[in-house]
């Protein structure tokens, strides 16, 4: 079968590999662009969120170059998100597309339609139980060496000595892990890739301003959703650690790791969890940026996402208490490059100078 | 004795029967602000977030023309009111999970919010311990609360089966607490009928869809809502769809217009949506889609700030002018 799924940031890189290795063709779903946008606009509904209209665009596209089956994730709500694959399969069949979406609910919800869908993939495939098990497993690692290689490029950005190095490098890196087939191989690229990052001539004097990056998972992971805000700001000479990662669940090491604890953060806030989406999320996660010593956050919505409406009109007493800046950009399709880069200039300029300011009071401390 | 404030919005339309009895059997006082008006709505447009949606700012205007009347804010969290055992695992949609929380930080200078978590899929005696819990934050006992509650039930069932004889909420209600007289309504026998489907605080809420029941009523339409349908009818059209929302009132909408839509007697459809409602933008493009594919007309009116009265009555007219034709012709 010709299978494509959701494009999210270079997770698509694992995925490829899992699809291909499945036994099925792969139609890798092409980076949104001006053309996925407007597709979609075209035929969403107009309340309908970005990633609803962007997929809705790529899913087109995707339908365009031969695929037959969608693959995707359903959800229990009560975000939207959770509701996208039957309004994409209703609208698609209105357009005469002869493509399905399918979507794997939690388990929790329907263990039975879970299994059965595992298990066609699988048999349509070809593969032994063994064999599909090792398949996840190698895609999983794939996933994690993904993040791994980008969360450090993140770190380098803004030390950069040669603007564009650390993108160019991060490229090369995604590369290899794109060629690496066994666990083995996949070690040795996430190896090779951190490296050729640390190689990269920097400026080590250079003291980043700090942002944390939270929002809805879909304007976090996909750059070309979100004007590829943390290049951008890297580029401005500012350090960003994302809240979302896809392989985050198994991590200790990220100052976002555990759903639990966020939610307590967020609770004195908003004394209920989950909202759906990642709106109580966005809560616990300024909470935590700020007490990990952060200048300010950034939150990413898509306009009119309801959990993170919710959000930010909690997020300003969250900034009052720990004293963090929070900047809300609500992405539609109206949005220009130009508009976002001009306030985050300006964020990052008020960050610089409640900086300097507070470098001022201590010394007058001192 | 403690006053309480019950905004005029919301999840008014379908409880306030049932709060206004428990809490004046616990000897209280409701105090309901106004209906909505431009005063109210400007209050919320002010304080609420700039991208909410309409419904939520005016909750928000409500709650601000209510807060020098009264001693407690009853702004309850609604989580569920399924109830239990009745297989339904939907919610609300997250602006309502929220909301207390939204009032609280918004209004630093409200009375008390008594912002119980109503989740009713529970337990069995779920609503007999979220009234007690109301109760005892009013200094009431428990026993007191259980009795109330009650008596509350009861006038709930009343105002229920005042809903499904095809009563609109407002009358029921000063049929069931006032005790006024049922008017007596004359139908054309060749008179159109349209089912109004869509929220509660939408439908029922004249300043928001500017008056569209009373515009069909005096063109001599009869009106069919979900409210009147029994919640067994909506759950079996539940099966029709690949997989049902997430949210209460967004189904119930759903559900009540796909049963229509399947009504010979019923003309058309109209679904009254809220400017940047979320769920809406799901809810209407399926009623859309599958009204096509049953072959019944169908609007959808969206509603803002600056809806005019013209605007949507010249809607109407040429959508009630259409189906006119629609049946001469057939």
């Amino acid at each position: 079968m010709k299978i494509s799924f959701p494009r999210m940031g270079y997770s698509y890189i694992a995925l490829k590999w899992l699809v291909e290795n499945m036994g099925h063709e792969c139609i890798v779903p092409p980076e949104p662009s001006k053309r996925t946008l407007d597709l979609g606009v075209r035929y969403a509904p107009e309340f309908a969120c970005i990633p609803f209209k962007i997929l809705m665009g790529t899913y087109l596209e995707v339908a365009e170059m031969g695929a037959e089956i969608i693959l995707t994730s359903g959800g229990r709500g009560p975000c939207r998100a959770g509701y996208y694959w039957v309004m994409h399969n209703y609208l698609l069949q209105e357009l005469g597309k002869d493509v399905r979406v399918v979507a794997f609910e939690l388990p929790l919800d329907n263990l039975k339609d879970f299994w059965k869908k595992v298990h066609w993939i699988r048999k349509t495939g070809g593969l032994s139980v063994k064999e599909f098990i090792r398949v996840l497993k190698i895609t999983w690692e794939k996933l994690k060496a993904i993040d791994d290689v980008e969360m450090r490029s993140h770190e380098i950005r803004p030390l950069e000595i040669h603007r564009g190095d650390t993108t160019r490098t991060l490229w090369k890196g995604l590369e290899l892990l794109d060629q690496a087939n066994t666990l083995e191989e996949i070690e040795e690229a996430r190896r090779e890739g951190l490296k050729m990052l640390e190689s990269i001539p920097r400026d080590d004097s250079r003291n980043p301003l700090k942002i944390g990056i939270i929002g809805e998972i879909y304007v976090v992971l996909e750059p070309a959703a979100n004007h590829y805000i943390q290049i951008m700001l890297g580029e401005m000479g500012v350090q960003t650690d994302r809240s979302i990662y896809l392989s985050a669940y198994t991590r200790k090491n990220t100052i976002i790791n555990l759903e639990g604890d966020i939610f307590s953060k967020a609770r004195p806030y908003l004394n209920e969890a989950p909202i759906g989406g990642h709106g109580v999320n966005s809560i616990g996660e300024t909470v935590l940026y700020a007490q990990h010593g952060f200048d300010g956050v950034v939150q990413l919505a898509p306009f009119a996402c309801i959990p993170e409406i919710v959000a930010k009109g909690i997020l300003p007493s969250v900034s009052r208490d720990y004293g963090i800046p929070v900047l809300t950009l609500f992405i539609d399709e109206q949005t220009g490059k130009a508009g976002v880069q001009t306030r985050l200039e300006a964020f990052v300029d008020l960050l610089e100078r409640r900086r300097e300011q507070k470098a001022k009071m201590e010394r007058l401390v001192i | 004795m403690a006053r309480v404030g019950i905004p005029h919005t919301l999840a008014y339309f379908l409880y306030y029967p049932f709060w206004k009895t428990f809490f004046e059997a616990l000897g209280h006082q409701v105090v309901v602000s106004s209906p909505t008006t431009r005063e109210i709505l400007d209050l919320g447009v002010e304080e609420t977030v700039n991208d909410a949606c309409i419904p939520i700012k005016i909750y928000h205007g409500h709650v601000a023309s209510l807060i020098d009347k009264v001693d407690y804010m009853f702004c309850p969290r609604l989580v569920s009111v399924r109830l239990h055992g009745d297989f339904g695992s939907e919610t609300f949609c997250p602006k309502f999970l929220g909301l207390p929380d939204l009032i609280r930080l918004t209004f630093t200078k409200a009375p008390p919010i008594i912002d119980t978590r109503i989740d009713l899929k529970k337990g069995k005696k779920e609503l007999e311990s979220i009234c007690v819990e109301v109760g005892s934050r009013l200094g009431n006992s428990s026993q007191e609360s259980q009795a109330a509650c009650k008596k509350a039930r009861q006038v709930h069932r009343q105002y229920l089966a005042l809903l499904r004889q095809g009563t609109m909420p407002p009358e029921a209600m000063e049929i069931l607490l006032n005790g006024a007289k049922p008017a007596s309504r004359e139908f054309p026998p060749d008179g159109l009928s349209i089912a109004v489907v869509g929220y509660p605080y939408a439908i029922y809420d004249p300043y928001i869809n500017v008056g569209l029941l009373n515009m069909l009523a005096r063109e001599k339409i009869k009106i069919y809502t979900q409210d009147m349908l029994s919640d067994k009818i909506l759950n079996r059209e539940a099966r029709e769809l690949p997989k049902s929302m997430f949210w209460y009132f967004s189904n119930r909408a759903v559900y009540g217009g796909l049963y229509y839509m399947k009504k010979a007697n019923i003309d058309g459809i109209i679904h009254v949506t809220a400017f940047a409602c979320g769920p809406d933008a799901m809810v209407d493009r399926l009623l859309e889609i599958e009204a096509r594919r049953h072959n019944k007309p169908y609007l959808s009116i969206s509603i803002d700030e600056h809806t005019g009265e013209s605007g949507v009555r010249t809607r109407i007219e040429a959508f009630v002018d259409m189906l006119r034709y629609r049946r001469d012709k057939a």
